[in-house]
């Protein structure tokens, strides 16, 4: 929802970001407030997931221009940890397996790393294990999934659930979930997307990065962003995506390039 | 006129004089202490021969090439002076689950060990206290192929006494049985340790062979297992091997399989300046069953060198092999696999595979997978590989929020769980998961 005077989350300004030689963000910009939902569309290869991994602080992207800042905070200053610890979420479009990490484990560590950072004291074994049964409720996730090892052998559609129970778990102030629902059957969405409103508050944002409509039917966003060539060209209201699942991008493309040249 | 008489000196010593030299010192430490059960002079006369006619191993050897021995040669030994050692100084290696029979130094320690918990019919003891089965051992005790091999030999050249576990006919064993060998490295010894298992027909059990150290100096371990496994037995063997940072250790264990019969052995190595295991497994009868896991774990300027020999002589066998190697800073690992699969193994099913994770850029791993396939009707595989820790993956658990050297370590902790969580012993997992988790601590960057 937006909300006059909210609190900025996230300014984006003029990012360009470069795998080895090669530049793939050529001038993002973005601003997110509290209680606001953006989902970014855009064809395959424009940046999107790059965009995203970039906000996370994935090593293998340089950034070689222009400024995050993230609640007041220069991102680009903070380790991948402290970015997550401070309420960047990123639920990847492809969730790796760890073998040998179990995800119980997993869980609870990455939780009180968070509790460590806020000065809290961390949960042991047995708190923790009260506070993610009552999360996988969000998710409607069996609790046998915590037993195994992170992702492995997960269907697609189960890595995303886990994805989402890491945010349930973590609560971040700004969560960017990068195409969770590809791979999602109907009745998963509609858990998914369900447990993702159950998130979003007046006090976090949301980023949704997704190619379908579907999507969108369930969780609304404020705005839509097209995403093109390493930047966004185009901003609208939801209705933006309807227009787009008609008539498929060239369009806008076209404009974009045509305003580009006047 | 003066006459000089040069004597001769370690300076006038080839590198080659100097070898035989030490070998010879070997077997006289291994020859000082008299076997008490005359029947054993036979024995360790003809080892002692079996050494005097070999060379000391170099790198020029095939079966050494890897594996540089020169640092042993600089450590003088001597031979052991019995030390006490008190229950408390011995219960950080005591597992809760298991009956024990403690070595300190390679000589029993009785008062320490405890095989209450046992049944009447299994015989369970040093060899000295099961003399009236002389006979009945005496067909086991040195009699595995490769029995020659010279430091096999030397074992049992000195062979005074060894930890004996007898499991007679249709006997299944619950708890497990823990040999525990310490050493005080009071001073730079020769450690001789000796194991007999023997499983008759039918009969089942669970050992864990333990190395470890109270103290932090040099000494060597020179362990001999042998493990003789009738029709359709089962032997579940766990070797841990923790030697203290000085240490030497070369250990032996050969393992006779009969028809339908079960062996698992799981070897963690963590410990010494130097260590090298040879594990060999004969098959003396059909449709055995074979497991393997293995981890060594190396940091500062360590060597650890596993070699295998999987020796099929019939067909229907299965085996499979799984060894680990996590290598930090300067080192250095070595693994050599060796599988025979001749024309009489047909229908064998072997798998081997290798894993190795190396941690800093001067770590090292020579790994040698070696499977010698002549029958036709097989189905054998393997492979080996060789990787640093995946960036992504850190990435992965950063992005939750976890610090770069913890995810290290969580995935260090992982790889090696692998191996850790097939020992069946809960106390046992849990003390080589701290040991590995302290390990892996260290890992930075
Ligand atoms: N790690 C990488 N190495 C090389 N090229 C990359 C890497 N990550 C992204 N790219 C390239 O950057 C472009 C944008 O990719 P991506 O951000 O995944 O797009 P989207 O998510 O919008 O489909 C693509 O051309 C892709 O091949
Ligand atoms: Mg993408």
């Amino acid at each position: 929802m937006i909300i006059d005077n909210s609190s900025e989350i996230l300014a984006v300004k003029n990012l360009t970001a470069n795998v080895g030689e090669t530049p793939i963000l050529k001038g993002m910009n973005l601003e997110v407030k509290a209680g606001e939902i953006h989902a970014i569309m855009g064809p395959n290869g424009s940046g999107k997931s790059t965009f995203s991994k970039v906000l996370a602080g994935h090593p293998a992207y340089e950034v070689t221009g222009g400024d995050i800042q993230f609640q007041g905070q220069n991102l680009l200053e903070l380790e991948p940890e402290e970015r997550a610890r401070s309420g960047i979420f990123l639920a990847f479009q492809y969730p790796l397996e760890i073998p040998g990490v179990s995800n119980l484990d997993f869980l609870r560590v990455a939780y009180n790393s968070k509790r460590k950072h806020l000065g809290e004291e961390e949960l042991d074994a047995f708190d923790f294990d009260e506070l993610i049964q009552e999360r996988l409720d969000v998710v409607k996730m069996d609790a046998s999934f915590l037993s195994r090892s992170v992702n492995e052998g997960f269907s697609g559609g189960e890595k995303k659930r886990n994805e989402i129970l890491q945010m349930a778990l973590l609560e971040p102030k700004l969560a960017i979930l990068d195409e969770t629902d590809s791979g999602l059957d109907i009745d998963a969405l509609r858990i998914v997307a369900g447990g993702v409103n159950q998130l979003s508050t007046a006090e976090n944002a949301i980023v949704v990065i997704t190619h379908y409509q579907r999507l969108l039917d369930y969780i609304i966003p404020d705005y839509i962003h097209v995403m093109a060539n390493g930047r966004i060209i185009r901003t609208g209201g939801k209705e933006l995506a309807l227009a787009l699942e008609d008539r498929g991008y060239d369009w806008v493309l076209e404009e974009a390039a045509a305003g580009a040249g006047s | 006129m003066s006459i000089q008489v040069s004597l001769p000196s370690e300076m006038t010593l080839t590198a080659s004089e100097k070898r035989s030299a030490y070998l010879a010192n070997l077997l006289k430490l291994a020859q000082s202490s008299p076997a008490n059960l005359p029947w054993l002079n036979e024995l360790r006369d003809h080892a002692a021969l079996r050494v005097q006619e070999q060379a000391f191993p170099t790198q020029r050897d095939e079966e050494w090439r890897f594996t540089d021995l020169s640092t042993l040669l600089q450590t003088p030994l001597e031979a052991v002076t019995p030390q006490q050692v008190s229950a408390a100084a011995i219960a950080p290696f005591v597992l809760p689950e298991a009956s024990q029979l403690v070595f300190v130094d390679g000589i029993y320690a009785p008062e320490l060990s405890n095989t209450a918990n046992l049944p009447e019919t299994l015989r369970v003891g040093n060899l000295a206290a099961l003399e009236r089965y002389s006979d009945r051992l005496q067909p086991y005790l040195g009699k595995q192929p490769g029995a020659e091999e010279v430091f096999t030999a030397l074992n049992t050249a000195g062979l005074t006494d060894a930890a004996v576990v007898w499991v007679p006919k249709g006997v299944a064993i619950d708890t497990p049985i823990h040999l525990l060998f310490l050493a005080t490295a009071t001073s730079a010894t020769l450690i001789q340790p000796r194991v007999l298992v023997v499983a008759e027909t039918n009969s089942a059990v669970t050992l864990i062979e333990d190395y470890g150290a109270i103290g932090t100096g040099a000494y060597l371990t020179n362990a001999v297992t042998e493990i003789w496994i009738a029709d359709n037995a089962e032997v579940n063997h766990t070797r841990v091997q923790r030697d203290g940072h000085h240490a030497f250790h070369i250990g032996k264990t050969a393992v006779s399989q009969a028809r339908t019969s079960r062996y698992t052995c799981n070897a963690v190595s963590l410990g010494a300046k130097l260590s090298r295991h040879h594990l060999e497994i004969y098959q003396t009868g059909a449709q055995t069953e074979t497991t393997l896991n293995g981890l060594t774990l190396l940091h500062g300027e360590q060597i650890g060198d596993t070699h295998s020999t999987i020796a099929l002589t019939q067909p229907h066998g299965t085996t499979r092999q799984l060894h680990k190697c996590i290598v930090d800073d300067k080192g250095h690992a070595v693994f050599n696999g060796k599988v025979f699969v001749p024309q009489a193994a047909q229908m064998t099913d072997a798998g081997q595979l290798n894993r190795n994770l190396l941690l800093s850029p001067k770590a090292r791993i020579d790994t040698k997978p070696q499977l010698e396939i002549v029958a036709d009707n097989v189905k054998c595989t393997h492979g080996a590989t060789v990787g640093q820790l995946e960036a992504d993956e850190v990435f992965y658990l950063q992005s939750r929020g976890i610090d770069a050297a913890d995810a290290r370590q969580l995935l260090v902790y992982a790889f090696a769980y692998e191996v850790i969580e097939k020992i069946a012993i809960a106390s046992l997992r849990r003390t080589l998961s701290d040991l590995v988790q302290c390990r892996s601590m260290a890992v930075r960057n």
